[in-house]
């Protein structure tokens, strides 16, 4: 009923709608510039160091120097690199493996026991092994984060692989398809969700592989602009980092929700 | 004879113990025949399509099918999952022709043939649509022409109908079984329901509980020549279910 004039409740139903929403809007932008306006108030009137907490300002002319010095966009585009590579490669080794494990079960039982402890152990420890395998770079850098999201890629999406319904695998076998078409028509695509899952998780952990592999060694990156601001006092410094961080990782995994709708449209989870 | 089953038995093996699902299974079905399989809950009846379609291997017997043993899945043979079992990531073209793929059959002329079978029974509109925006009835039809698609000469029917509401599946009931007949297709299909098993087959087979084992054939006799939904006022129709109901004996073990 497109035309009919909506009744009275329910124009006020949704103007309360409106009202709540607006109003959620406004505390949220409200703590934001409290928080701002507070902390850049307590600096100037000597509540706090600024030369400890730092403030508002002195992080905004700290962006700008950066910008101006030409260094801001190798350090973000450094670490912002390394963890694209991190977690494209633990998404699709850990997924590849964890295909290996669903096709012999028997693997799986043998893997079963070093999964658990490789899951179990914080991969962090890691990094002075990688660092005097591979040397002190990138490619540990990358090693580091590649430790931390491969193994829980592993699991999720082995898991994910053995709950395919059985039935639709009946179906199939009664069709006379192979292992591997199992594979290619069923398992896979019906675990697109759980990949989807995966790679939104990777990007967190990605970013705290990239993060604790620069602070052990980098020449750039966010990592190693927070650790070189910390060791010289320069705080101002290290909450810009935090603050470019923050910006990037989630710029990051707005992104990987656009892939994901991409995706899904391409490969017709959605229609 | 189409189907020949002889002596048919299945013990399963686990860590816990040996599981008999069925013991000595004897019984043939005609070229073109309706047959449906009765019997309690864990009887063993979905194991028993499981080895005909050549997915397990009997412990004991034999299963013939066109006067060739089974000893695997052959395109003979076709299978209707429990529930649709539709692909919700393929359209529903393509998940008709799911076994041509599975097969390496999905030439242009199969896929003319598939296309012809939508066209036939109301579906080719929906070809380019998902399963999830069909109605339970349609979702059924296109299961069955699934199953149709690979041009088997029998149909395994595993209650396909469970998921349905009542009033839905007296319908779709009614509807797959004209296309089966259509089609000139032998079916088997396995059922709890005991009026569905009347309302579409020329025969039923009654079977036990744990270990299923064949308790009484009933041919239908007049019953085989009206339709599902005619069935069901007939006067033969409660005779037919207070006899398989009490062979079924919900209450003795």
């Amino acid at each position: 009923m497109p035309n009919e004039v909506p009744s009275s409740q329910r124009l006020r139903y949704l103007a309360a709608i409106r009202r709540r929403k607006s109003l959620i809007r406004f505390w949220q932008i409200f703590v934001l510039a409290f928080f701002l306006i507070f902390w850049e108030l307590s600096a100037r009137l000597g509540w706090i160091d600024a030369f400890v907490v730092s403030s508002p300002s002195r992080v905004c002319a700290t962006l700008v120097n950066l910008y101006a010095s030409g260094d801001l966009w190798l350090h973000v585009g450094t670490s912002c690199l390394e963890t694209v590579v991190g977690f494209t490669l633990g998404t699709v080794l850990g997924t590849l493996i964890a295909v290996g494990l669903w096709w012999s079960d028997f693997v799986s039982h043998i893997a079963d026991p070093y999964l658990v402890v490789l899951n179990a152990l914080p991969k962090t420890a890691l990094g002075p092994i990688f660092i005097v395998w591979i040397g002190a770079g990138t490619a540990s850098i990358i090693a580091m984060t590649l430790a931390i999201s491969i193994i829980v890629t592993i699991l999720n999406m082995h898991v994910g692989f053995l709950s395919t319904d059985p039935q639709k695998i009946r179906l199939l076998r009664s069709l006379g398809a192979t292992r591997g078409q199992i594979l290619r028509l069923l398992v896979f695509p019906a675990n697109y969700e759980t990949l989807f899952n995966t790679l939104k998780v990777n990007v967190g952990l990605s970013w705290v592989g990239v993060i604790m592999g620069e602070f052990l060694v980098s020449r750039a990156g966010l990592g190693y602009l927070i650790v070189y601001g910390s060791q010289v006092f320069n705080m101002d410094l290290v909450m810009a980092t935090v603050l470019l961080l923050a910006i990037a990782a989630v710029v990051m995994y707005q992104g990987i929700l656009w892939l994901e709708k991409i995706l899904k449209k391409r490969l017709g989870v959605i229609a | 004879m189409m189907i020949d089953l002889r002596r048919l038995a299945l013990t399963y093996q686990s860590p816990d113990g040996e599981i008999e699902a069925l013991r000595d299974i004897t019984f043939s079905m005609e070229q073109g025949e309706f047959v449906s399989i009765v019997g309690p809950s864990g009887c063993g009846k979905s194991t028993l399509l499981s080895l005909i379609a050549g997915l397990e291997t009997p412990t004991a017997g034999t299963i013939e099918v066109d006067g060739e043993r089974v000893i695997g899945p052959s395109p003979k043979i076709a299978l209707m999952p429990q529930r649709d079992q539709l692909f919700e990531w393929r359209s529903i073209r393509d998940n008709v022709t799911l076994g041509l793929a599975v097969r390496h059959q999905n030439t242009p002329e199969r896929r003319a043939q598939v296309w012809e079978l939508l066209e036939r029974y109301g579906l080719s509109e929906f070809a380019a649509k998902r399963p999830s925006q069909l109605s339970g009835g349609m979702r059924q039809r296109c299961a069955l022409i699934r199953t149709l698609a690979t041009g088997p000469d029998i149909l395994l029917l595993d209650e396909p109908f469970s998921a349905l509401d009542y009033q839905t599946r007296l319908s779709v009931s009614a509807d797959i079984y004209r296309i089966i007949r259509q089609e000139h297709k032998t079916a088997l299909l396995v059922t709890h329901d005991i009026s569905e098993a009347i309302s579409m087959s020329d025969r039923v087979v009654v079977l036990t509980h744990r270990p299923g084992t064949v308790r009484a054939i009933h041919d239908l006799g007049a019953l085989r020549t009206l339709s599902p939904m005619e069935r069901r006022d007939a006067p033969d129709f409660r005779g037919f279910f207070n006899l398989i109901w009490k062979e079924l004996d919900v209450n003795a073990q």
